[in-house]
């Protein structure tokens, strides 16, 4: 093998070693492809909103239909109570987005592949949805854990399965999002490593699978920013609108 | 199999990582936690920043340019519709005004038409009248020339016959023999000549 797969997901200083106190919060890789992709969102939502014609150009349309889609999309699993996150669930989906496609690029770092990276927003969301359920319904919040129409043998067993499978969901999410980037990148490396070592003669079949995976990663970047955003907005449904 | 292996790995140790990064740390630099705070810090901060930047200015401006279109859209839209029912209105006008019109115009037509009758049949009846009393006079004057042709015709035919005699003969003979004789004639061939 050429080199090791998992050479991509290194993470290294640029720059200079910044410690505040014990920590080290040097600035990385990492973090320049997070500063990549907030800068380029920016730019391209900032250019499509500047101006307001009525037939909109390209940029405008663009941001437009993202507006329009991630609204939709909050609307229908979330309800209009769920206006106030729009624009956090927005930055969420482009971040989310924006990270998963520039790491598509070639000789580029994948934020989204670290595990700690989709913890960190999952566990804020996690965090996020049960202050807000508690603060919308006090400790009726709780009936979440206890569906209607059990059967009172089984309710026992069922609040516990609901206990775990909610305090799991930080987990699942950011696992889902992690392992999904982390497994199609180490894959497009494995095929491009068995490229080098075929050479010109066998080459070609894991070139031409290079290929059609390449489409692929693309299509589950969009997918993966997408699940993680509409999950977001199912947890927060289950907050605003306690009915179980 | 590597996805698989890399799975597994995830799945089982990611609650153990203090104790599996040792031995992995080789193998997956995810779960090497050198750069984690660094990590948590810029994820925080650059997020924070994308959201508050986001939330502040460039969605109320979309959300914005969106009002405005769909409100300009239903601007036209209402303003089509009024000026629709507005030509509706005066399209409905214009037949109104269209059929009055032509109500007008045969109630015209008509008197006009009645007017020429009467005028056409007044003329006719003092045409006919001076026809009629035309007719009249001739029959009369024919009547007349009929009743005094016999006798002028008679004069003629003593006349005639007293020359021709004269000529042929040489004798001059009294009219009144001739006329007796042509009264004679005349009343014999009265019947043959004029049948009345």
């Amino acid at each position: 093998m050429a080199t090791n797969p998992m050479t991509q997901f290194e993470v290294y200083r640029i720059g200079p070693e910044i410690k505040v106190g014990a920590f080290d919060i040097s600035f990385t890789n990492a973090s320049l492809f997070m500063v990549i992709s907030s800068i380029a969102i920016l730019i391209i939502f900032n250019l499509g909103s500047k101006k307001n014609s009525l037939l909109p150009n390209k940029l405008q349309l663009l941001a437009e239909l993202s507006y329009t889609f991630i609204s939709k999309m909050i609307g229908d699993t979330a309800g209009s109570q769920a206006r106030p996150y729009f624009a956090f669930i927005f930055s969420l989906f482009m971040f989310v987005l924006f990270c998963n496609m520039f790491g598509m690029i070639p000789y580029t770092f994948t934020v989204t592949s670290h595990i700690i990276v989709t913890f960190m927003l999952a566990s804020f969301i996690f965090i996020g949805v049960t202050i807000i359920g508690f603060i919308k319904h006090g400790f009726g919040y709780l009936k979440l854990f206890v569906p209607s129409g059990v059967p009172a043998v089984l309710l026992p067993l069922i609040v516990i399965i609901e206990i775990i499978s909610y305090l799991s969901r930080p987990i699942s999410l950011s696992v889902r999002l992690f392992a999904n980037m982390m497994a199609g990148h180490t894959m497009m490396k494995v095929f491009g490593g068995f490229v080098v070592s075929l050479g010109i003669v066998g080459g070609w079949l894991p070139l031409s699978f290079s290929v059609a995976l390449t489409g692929l990663e693309i299509l589950v970047a969009f997918l993966q920013a997408y699940v993680f955003a509409i999950l977001t907005c199912i947890y927060l449904n289950d907050a605003l609108n306690l009915h179980h | 199999m590597i996805k698989k292996l890399l799975l597994q790995l995830v799945f089982f140790n990611i609650l153990f990582t203090k104790k599996v990064f040792a031995a992995e740390s080789k193998g997956m630099p995810q779960l090497n936690p050198e750069f984690w705070i660094s990590q948590i810090f810029w994820l925080t901060l650059t997020f924070g920043i994308l959201y508050v930047i986001l939330s502040k200015f460039i969605l109320p401006k979309i959300s914005a340019n969106l009002e405005s279109r769909k409100s300009q859209i239903s601007d036209n839209i209402e303003a089509a519709d009024r000026q629709r029912s507005e030509s509706e209105l005066k399209l409905k006008e214009y037949d109104k005004i269209i059929s009055k019109t032509k109500i007008e115009a045969k109630n015209i037509f008509n008197q006009e038409k009645q007017k020429m009758l009467k005028d056409i049949s007044i003329k006719k009846d003092t045409l006919d009248k001076q026809i009629d009393e035309e007719i009249k006079k001739a029959e009369k004057e024919i009547n007349h020339l009929r009743k005094d042709a016999p006798s002028k015709i008679n004069k003629i035919a003593i006349d005639t016959s007293a020359d021709l005699i004269q000529k042929l003969i040489g004798i001059e003979i009294n009219n009144s023999s001739i006329s007796a004789i042509v009264d004679d004639l005349f009343k014999k061939n009265k019947e043959k000549y004029y049948g009345n």
